[in-house]
């Protein structure tokens, strides 16, 4: 029921998401490598992390992204890099490329459509004038009767 | 024996629920009353074979019965009671009869308390319920039977996984069925409306208590879930936006929706359609989200034993019902003529408003969750749609529906200005706002994060105070106690939802992390607080051994409190859990998480300072209190109505 599930299954001795030997002495490179690996994903769990992950191959790209930065890969060479190896399943913040437009633009667009149409159905209800309130048949008074009794 | 009666009594129980389905719509149909009283017997009888059936298996894992090939591959004799029970779920063919199990027990209290119902409307929920429950008697007996025997019983079971060995396990998932299934009700009372083609005030009545007992359980479900991932995975993540996290959690919003939209055809018999729409839908997701949790076809951290052939049921359940239910709709919505007549600044606008924030958030969820699905299948594509995603694409809409929620929830039904109403609120904006800014002074030049986070979070908290305030007129505090439950519960969830928006963004923004090598013994600090790891021990626990780990945790040289973060392992299955350890503070949590040994003897420490997590769930709670208060409601007390009336002898119409 958990994450940890597949991950501990496919490691045989449990390692550990970000472990002290890994840090980077500069704490800038290291918040940017920070930042980098929340956004990665360890591809042999599920929907975790690298940052998170307690996988071996998680380690190994935590180590990868860091060996880039100290390099002098901007931030986004560093993805780049990664996403050269081991492909477009690694970002766990897709890209818009592509028909992924449709994945970003869902939201606005759904959006500014319901708002669109709650305004056609609100301006149409101010419209309407109020209908007259018709006399209760003799079935709704014998039930209105029941309800006002308890 | 016991296991083949139980075995026996799920067929029974799929049987009953065959003619609970046929003969009341029947009835219904003729008006022939007779065929119509048949729901409520076989209602009840339904939910006592399917009480046996849950009974029996549990008494399998109790008494260890290692003849159930269910019980071998999920449970040990080893472990402690509490998780023989709660093994029972704790697998997929055992969760789907607790999941029945619900189902029936809805389907029951509805006869129960359905005594105010009208006859034919009646006799249509409770045969649309039964519907749902012959589909999923279905799904059981024949891809998923948690009754089958094995030919060769071994001498011990293969145990539970020990991720799942936690009291967690015990509330978590009946909470969320409770909370799915009883969508089911809400999904039975629309399609049972549109048979008769007949929506009213009352109908809105009847149904809102369901979607409220929901909702609830839902919150309390989804909140459960959240806490346990918080003290078990051992970073203290709250909310992975995980496809199966997401699948309790779009129907929540559209339950949440239907909620408020209820309320307007209840008071002004307007968004009937709309109602009915948001009531299939909202239990369409809970089938979707079954889909995705049973199907395997997203790849999930919750771990089920998956089988594509059981993912062709439930999708093929999901199709026979959405499909048929929206037929029905198209067929039928246009005859819900609205009634009431309102300007575009009122109530009913800030509501419908609600409601477009509320479903298309759900719908963004939806869709940010199949996508990788859509993008393999369409375009070839392996892709991933991860938190980062959902935290950008979701949250603007939390926002939104923040900023307008206490103007909303003020606003006078009919006809409102939104100056006046904002005049009342004024105190509570600027009480908010000055918050934000204390806490965007004292930050340094962090984020906008939290300071955003707090101003909305207060905003809604004040906001809901000043509407019960208003409510109570001149005569203040006297007043205040008398006010209806329905008011209090409002108010008291609102504020839930604010506390909740204020403590997420707190603990993302000002939340400290450290990462180290420590040897016991030497003191480490963290925002202020020193820790101290004074020793680590091998602890034998009843079915696993420890690494545990003796923390002092300590400010300014007066003690707090003594840690135990530990490593278990469990020699059943091999597997390791990480049990955090956590101080758990008013304002802030002190959590500790222990690592590996290293070469020079020391141990990898994780420590975390985490601000205002635990309003996380107590706003849950709070949220969960007020729907429980407005359940309470006088004028939702069906039950009690109906017992007066029996009691008086009121002659059946």
């Amino acid at each position: 029921m958990k994450r940890l599930i597949l991950a501990l299954i496919l490691v045989a001795a449990p390692v550990w998401a970000v472990q002290p030997d890994e840090i980077l002495d500069d704490p800038e490179l290291e918040a940017r490598a920070r930042v980098i690996s929340k956004d990665l994903r360890c591809l042999v769990c599920r929907n975790e992390n690298i940052d998170d992950s307690n996988a071996e191959l998680a380690r190994d790209l935590r180590l990868l992204v860091r060996e880039r930065l100290v390099a002098g890969d901007s931030d986004e060479e560093a993805v780049a890099y990664i996403v050269d190896r081991y492909g477009e399943y690694v970002l766990l913040n897709p890209t818009a490329r592509g028909a992924n437009w449709v994945l970003w633009a869902a939201g606005p667009i759904m959006l500014i459509a319901g708002l669109g149409l709650g305004l056609v159905y609100l301006r149409r209800r101010q419209a309407t004038p109020e209908r007259k309130i018709e006399a209760l048949s003799d079935e709704e008074k014998a039930r209105l009767a029941e309800i006002m009794d308890d | 024996m016991i296991t083949e009666l139980g075995h026996f009594a799920l067929v029974l129980a799929f049987l009953v629920a065959c003619v609970q389905v046929v003969v009341p719509l029947i009835g219904a149909h003729k008006r022939w009353p007779g065929w119509m009283a048949v729901a409520e017997p076989a209602a009840n009888a339904q939910f006592l074979l399917v009480a046996f059936s849950f009974a029996a298996l549990t008494y399998a894992f109790v008494t260890s019965d290692f003849s159930l090939r269910l019980v071998v591959l999920n449970s040990h004799s080893l472990k402690p009671m509490l998780y023989k029970v709660s093994g029972v779920w704790g697998n997929h063919e055992g969760s789907m009869l607790l999941w029945v199990l619900i189902l029936s027990l809805f389907g029951a209290t509805a006869a129960w308390f359905g005594g105010a119902l009208p006859p034919t409307l009646k006799a249509r929920v409770l045969a649309v319920q039964s519907a749902i429950g012959v589909a999923f008697y279905g799904f059981i007996l024949f891809t998923s039977n948690p009754f089958l025997r094995m030919a060769a019983p071994p001498f011990d079971g293969e145990g539970l996984n020990p991720l799942l060995q936690d009291p967690g396990l015990a509330f978590h998932p009946p909470f969320l069925y409770l909370g799915y299934v009883g969508l089911s009700m809400a999904f039975s009372f629309a399609v049972a409306a549109l048979i008769e083609g007949r929506v009213d005030a009352a109908w809105a009545r009847w149904v809102r208590p369901w979607t409220l007992a929901a909702w609830i359980f839902l919150t309390i479900g989804i909140g459960l879930g959240s806490w346990w991932a918080y003290y078990e995975l051992g970073w203290g993540g709250f909310w992975f936006w995980d496809p199966v996290e997401n699948a309790s959690f779009m129907p929540w919003l559209i339950a949440a929706a239907l909620l408020h939209s209820a309320i307007v055809v209840e008071k002004r018999e307007s968004l009937k359609s709309w109602t009915i729409l948001l009531a299939i839908m909202a239990f369409g997701f809970s089938l979707i989200g079954t889909f995705i949790v049973r199907s395997g076809v997203i790849t999930s951290v919750h771990a089920f034993a998956n089988d594509p052939e059981r993912g062709v049921f439930i999708l093929a359940i999901l199709a026979v019902f959405m499909g048929g239910a929206l037929t029905l709709y198209a067929a039928r919505a246009g005859a819900m003529e609205a009634k009431g007549v309102f300007s575009v600044v009122s109530r009913e606008s800030g509501l419908v408003v609600n409601n477009i924030l509320l479903a298309v958030a759900a719908f963004v969820v939806f869709i940010g969750t199949i996508w990788p699905l859509v993008a393999e299948i369409a375009f070839g594509r392996k892709l991933s749609v991860g938190a980062p995603f959902f935290n950008m694409a979701f949250t603007p809409f939390m926002v939104a529906l923040g900023l307008i929620l206490p103007v909303g929830a003020m606003l006078p039904w009919k006809r409102a200005s939104l100056g006046r109403t904002f005049k009342k609120l004024l105190p509570a904006f600027v009480l908010a706002l000055a918050l934000a800014g204390l806490s965007w002074a004292v930050q340094s030049g962090r984020s906008l994060l939290g300071p955003v986070g707090l101003f909305l979070g207060s905003w809604l908290i004040f906001g809901a105070a000043v509407d019960l305030w208003t409510r109570t007129g001149k005569s203040g505090f006297k007043r205040l106690m008398r006010l209806p439950r329905a008011d209090w519960g409002k108010s008291v969830a609102h504020s839930g939802l604010g506390v909740v928006m204020l403590a997420i963004a707190g603990l993302m923004a000002w939340e400290q992390e450290d990462i180290r090598v420590v040897q016991t013994g030497e003191p480490f600090e963290i925002a202020g607080y020193t820790l101290v790891l004074d020793s680590v021990d091998r602890v034998q626990g009843p079915n696993y051994i420890s690494t545990m780990g003796t923390v002092s945790l300590s400010k300014d040289g007066k003690a707090i409190s003594t840690l135990h973060p530990e490593k278990r392992t469990y020699p059943v299955s091999g597997m390791p859990t990480t049990e955090a350890g956590i101080d758990n503070g008013i304002l802030r949590d002190i959590y500790v998480v222990i690592g590996d040994p290293q070469d020079d003897g020391g141990w990898a420490v994780r420590s975390y300072y985490k601000p205002l997590s635990n309003w996380i769930w107590g706003g849950a709670i709070l949220m969960a209190i007020g729907g429980v208060l407005s359940l309470s409601d006088r004028r939702y007390r069906v039950a009690a109505g109906a017992r007066k009336m029996t009691a008086a002898g009121v002659p059946a119409e």
